[in-house]
């Protein structure tokens, strides 16, 4: 009876007639390096991004009317940041961005810590509540809005901050739905027994809340709190239907500007407002990324 | 060197590499027609890999794997003569049983005539026809696979994979799924080659093992040769259980090497063939004899203590220290029934077996 | 009151068990939803209903006449055409986002996020600045024309080299292409804005299907693209609808995007819904426009969810 071993590969040559690939041939599934699969993500690339990057490449244009690139000038940011109207609109969206980040974080984690916790009839018809804010159409929520503080003759005047109360409610109204999904998604992956064991070793429930839960739930807070900023930054639609001419906001602001006078200025405050943006993103998934702190 | 002439399927020089890691490393070997072939080797030792390439899901970083004759370089996966049975089953979920198993025949053109006909032999031969209109999602584990099998048999390929069949199925399932797939086998009379790392599925199942270790075969044969007559050090221990004691060779006489071990002394191997040096010597716990009285015929014999006894029902397994930090493990059939054990913790007992039970190992 | 229910934050209690705690993290949310979003609601439904009795004054005659009046034809005309345009701006994004999202969940690891990143980022930028960018890019002397004409010269120029020039092959001046003030624009911009709300869903689908299934597929012999709609596409379905539902709904119900790139050419219901707010002043038909709107939006995720319900068992 013969035992075959491996032909040992350190002393047989490579028999004549069989070549040794240099690189790998892509596998059936290797889909990333299909040519044609690459030609399509480029195009896409370039698509998302060349309008993006030649605004930007623009707000340096010396030139009135921005059409063709005439020569590189830092005048049109100082114009801007000179454009009292402007600044202030920037520092209103600002105020606003920040308010409102506050206000829904706050709400959004009750409501996703109420939704994790208990059990309580109609949860469902809660839970879909809690959602219509994401799924009405902005428009519909945009009139809604106005139609309500005309109804309740808010106040409109009162000088800053209370000027800008309506928007700042509105965007809390939208904002906080989201940090409650958010938050909830970083609470489905708490592990009870971290909890358990806190209990075990004789911790009392708010000890437990305060020293176990609330740690762990921080990475889901900050990501929330980027979000409903993110998102009061870049609204437009409901801001829109709220601002009135005491409370202009950033992109209201531009909306105007580029309806009558579309100079450089505009890409000027456009590229602030997305450097602002992209910043905050990066730093939000950063933060979602790599803390897995407890988490099942 | 030629492909030799009864292989069905031919591997030459194959090697696998992925960032940081040789999945496989250059692998030479031949599998003949009609044969159960087993891949064996603990995970990450390239065995799911290299039944990956056999298929055409991945391919090699170089070498030749060539069946019936035929180099696959060029081949894609969906032109090969063969098939797969994957390891989730992968049975579409929106397809009923009957079109999962036509599946294979519809998408290369059979005529609708023949594919009835071949769907509902697939399904007998697996002994699913009742379920043919069945929803995946109604069907336990064990049917699912059956699918898998109908699917992939009814488009009658050279060479069957299996990646891992019995590893999801419980128990009692997976004895019954060893005799099917053995059976079926032999009843459809093509090359079967499975992947496992369970050696009770490939001694059981297999004409022949190819054991693998990082990458690399160490050993290619039958389920007894493996067993009793290992090649290597890995093999021997990672097929079954051994008992392995390093020495040193201080001489040979035709037919026996004697061997200066560390805990036994000098001991006498039967051995044919020239060896020297460090080797390593080893049994299989089932052939040595434990015993009260010392056993005044036995060449190879100790004295030791009993440490354990591992109690399994039908055979127990005695660990004795033989000298300080040194021990062997007996594996002893439980004949009679009783209630006590010959041995327990503590007794000093004698372990003895027979030279030609010895293995000496030089790797 | 269910006994021996396990207690503390993490396991899943009654509300009755601790009323305190759940009215505290239950009623801010509460609250402020229905005072600040259902009430609003509320009133403009209540609106839909009423009749303009003078420039600023409104009556509740729960009359129907708003809603009869957003389905006369000159309305049901804008309608259909806001339908039109958001079907095809979801299919081009399909189209697309598919490639796309198969490519990335094949990516190598490090590759993935990067990729991920890239196509999420455009979207957290202000939708406003995203489509004024497009302005620049499709006007008559914007950017896409200015690199047609600098092709057209080149063209024009090796067919004068050829000896062909008096016969103005490719006319006899570059004529710049119309890509801004029509449905084109407003689709191209739609397209630009809600890109990645479809790839997201199709992403996260294509990344959770076992790659076994389009391994088996392969290996009885389909080829790449049998494979993809015999197999794939069956069974990406949820991400499929999904993202069709993310991306249609909001296009439905756009202005700014029909505002800014349209022109005259392309109103959609969401700037006539925008007039009668601002400069038409007509709220109770705005109201009612806006109900007609929310109503759809409603049957979309309705039908999403019977067929998400009706396909449960896909998940084997």
């Amino acid at each position: 009876m013969s035992t075959e071993t491996a032909r040992p590969a350190l002393t047989a040559p490579a028999p004549a007639g069989r070549r040794a690939r240099g690189r790998d041939v892509a596998g059936p599934l290797d889909f990333h390096r299909r040519l044609w699969l690459r030609i399509v993500i480029a195009a896409t690339f370039l698509f998302l991004y060349a309008p993006i990057v030649t605004l930007m490449a623009f707000s340096f244009n010396d030139s009135r009317r921005n059409i063709v690139w005439q020569g590189f000038t830092t005048d049109y940011y100082v114009r801007a940041w000179n454009n009292a109207s402007l600044f202030e609109a920037f520092m209103n969206s600002m105020t606003i961005a920040v308010l409102s980040t506050i206000v829904s974080t706050i709400i959004g984690t009750l409501v996703a810590l109420a939704l994790w916790r208990f059990r309580f009839p109609g949860k469902a018809i809660y839970e879909g509540f809690m959602a219509l804010p994401i799924v009405v159409p902005e428009i519909c929520m945009g009139v809604a809005m106005m139609a309500f503080f005309a109804r309740v003759d808010w106040p409109s005047g009162g000088g800053w901050p209370f000027n800008l109360s309506a928007v700042t409610i509105a965007h809390i109204s939208f904002s906080f739905p989201f940090v409650a999904i958010v938050v909830r998604a970083r609470l489905a992956g708490f592990n009870r027994e971290l909890e358990e064991a806190s209990k075990d070793l004789g911790a009392s429930e708010w000890q437990t809340f305060r020293n176990v839960i609330v740690p762990f739930l921080k990475p889901g807070l900050v990501a929330g709190a980027l979000l409903a900023f993110t998102l009061s930054l870049d609204d437009f639609v409901i801001t829109f239907f709220t601002t009135g001419p005491e409370a202009v906001t950033f992109p209201v602001k531009v909306y105007s500007m580029v309806r009558f006078s579309v100079t450089p200025e505009v890409n000027a405050a456009s590229t602030v407002l997305i450097v602002i943006t992209v910043i905050a993103t990066i730093f939000a998934v950063r933060l979602q990324a790599p803390d897995r702190q407890g988490a099942q | 060197m030629s492909v030799s002439d009864d292989a069905i399927i031919s591997i030459g020089a194959l090697t696998k590499l992925f960032p940081g890691v040789t999945a496989v490393d250059e692998v030479s070997f031949d599998i003949r027609p009609n044969e159960f072939f087993a891949l064996l080797g603990p995970s990450g030792c390239g065995k799911t890999t290299l039944l990956r390439m056999i298929a055409g899901l991945e391919m090699p970083t170089s070498g030749e794997i060539t069946i019936d004759g035929q180099d696959m370089a060029l081949t894609p996966a969906n032109r090969r003569p063969v098939n797969m049975v994957f390891q989730s089953y992968a049975v579409f979920p929106h397809m009923t049983v009957e079109e999962n198993v036509a599946y294979g025949l519809k998408v290369v053109g059979t005529p609708k005539a023949e594919i009835g006909p071949r769907v509902g032999e697939a399904l007998r031969m697996v002994q699913l026809e009742q379920l043919a209109r069945r929803k995946p999602d109604q069907l336990s584990g064990g049917q699912r696979q059956r699918v898998a099998l109908a699917r992939a048999l009814v488009k009658r390929p050279k060479v069957l994979l299996l990646d891992e069949p019995l590893s999801a199925l419980d128990a009692k399932l997976r004895d019954q799924m060893r005799l099917e797939l053995t059976r079926l086998q032999h009843a459809v009379g093509i090359t079967f080659i499975i992947v496992t790392h369970d050696q009770d599925e490939a001694l059981s199942m297999a004409d022949r093992i190819a054991v693998m270790e990082a990458g690399r075969v160490r050993q290619i044969a039958t389920p007894t040769e493996l067993y009793e007559q290992p090649a290597s050090r890995f093999v021997a221990d990672f097929i079954g259980r051994v008992n392995l004691l390093d020495g040193e060779v201080t001489g040979t006489r035709d037919g026996t090497v004697e061997v200066e071990t560390r805990g036994l002394g000098r001991i006498a191997v039967a051995h044919e063939g020239p060896v020297s040096g460090k080797v390593c010597v080893a049994v299989r716990p089932e052939k040595l004899t434990v015993s009260g009285a010392e056993p005044t015929d036995a060449p190879i014999r100790a004295q030791g203590r009993v440490r354990d006894v591992a109690y399994y029902g039908n055979a127990s397994h005695i660990f004795v220290e033989i000298a300080e930090g040194f021990e062997l493990s007996a594996n002893v059939q439980n004949r009679s029934r009783r209630i006590e054990g010959d041995f327990r913790p503590g007794d000093t007992v004698w372990i003895s077996w027979a030279s030609e039970d010895t293995l000496l190992l030089t790797e | 009151m269910d006994a021996g229910v396990v207690s503390g934050f993490s396991g899943m209690e009654s509300w009755s068990r601790n009323r305190l705690v759940f009215w505290v993290l239950n009623l801010p949310g509460t609250v402020w939803l229905t005072a600040f979003f259902l009430v609003p609601l509320g009133i403009i439904w209540v609106l839909s209903f009423g009749e303009k009795t003078s420039i600023v004054d409104i009556a509740i005659t729960w009359t129907l006449d708003n809603y009869a009046r957003a389905l006369q034809p000159i309305y049901l005309e804008i309608v259909w055409k806001s339908v039109w345009i958001s079907a095809v701006a979801t299919l081009v994004c399909l189209v697309v986002a598919y490639p796309v999202s198969f490519l990335i969940s094949f990516a190598p690891g490090r590759w993935k996020a990067l990729l991920l990143l890239a196509i999420i980022l455009p979207f957290w930028i202000n939708m406003l600045i995203r489509t004024y960018a497009l302005i620049a890019v499709f006007r008559r002397r914007g950017f896409v024309n200015f690199g047609l004409e600098w092709l057209w010269e080149k063209a024009n120029a090796a067919l004068v080299l050829l000896g062909l020039g008096q016969y103005h092959l490719i006319g006899q001046d570059f004529e710049p292409l119309p890509l801004l003030y029509n449905n084109f624009a407003v689709i191209a911009g739609l397209v630009y804005v809600y890109m990645p709300f479809m790839v997201l869903p199709l992403y996260a689908t294509v990344e959770r299907l076992d790659k076994s299934y389009l391994e088996a597929s392969l290996d009885l012999g389909a080829s790449q693209t049998r494979t993809f709609f015999s197999v794939t596409v069956p069974m990406t379905m949820p991400g499929v609808v999904s993202g069709i539902i993310l991306v249609f709904i909001p296009c439905l119900g756009t202005f700014l995007t029909p505002d800014l790139l349209g022109g005259t050419n392309a109103q959609m219901i969401g700037n006539v819904i925008e007039r009668q707010f601002k400069s038409a002043n007509d709220w109770p038909f705005g109201a009612a426009l806006s109900f007609l709107l929310m109503y759809v939006t409603f049957g979309a995720l309705a039908l999403r969810a019977l067929f998400a319900g009706r396909r449960q068992g896909m998940e084997v």
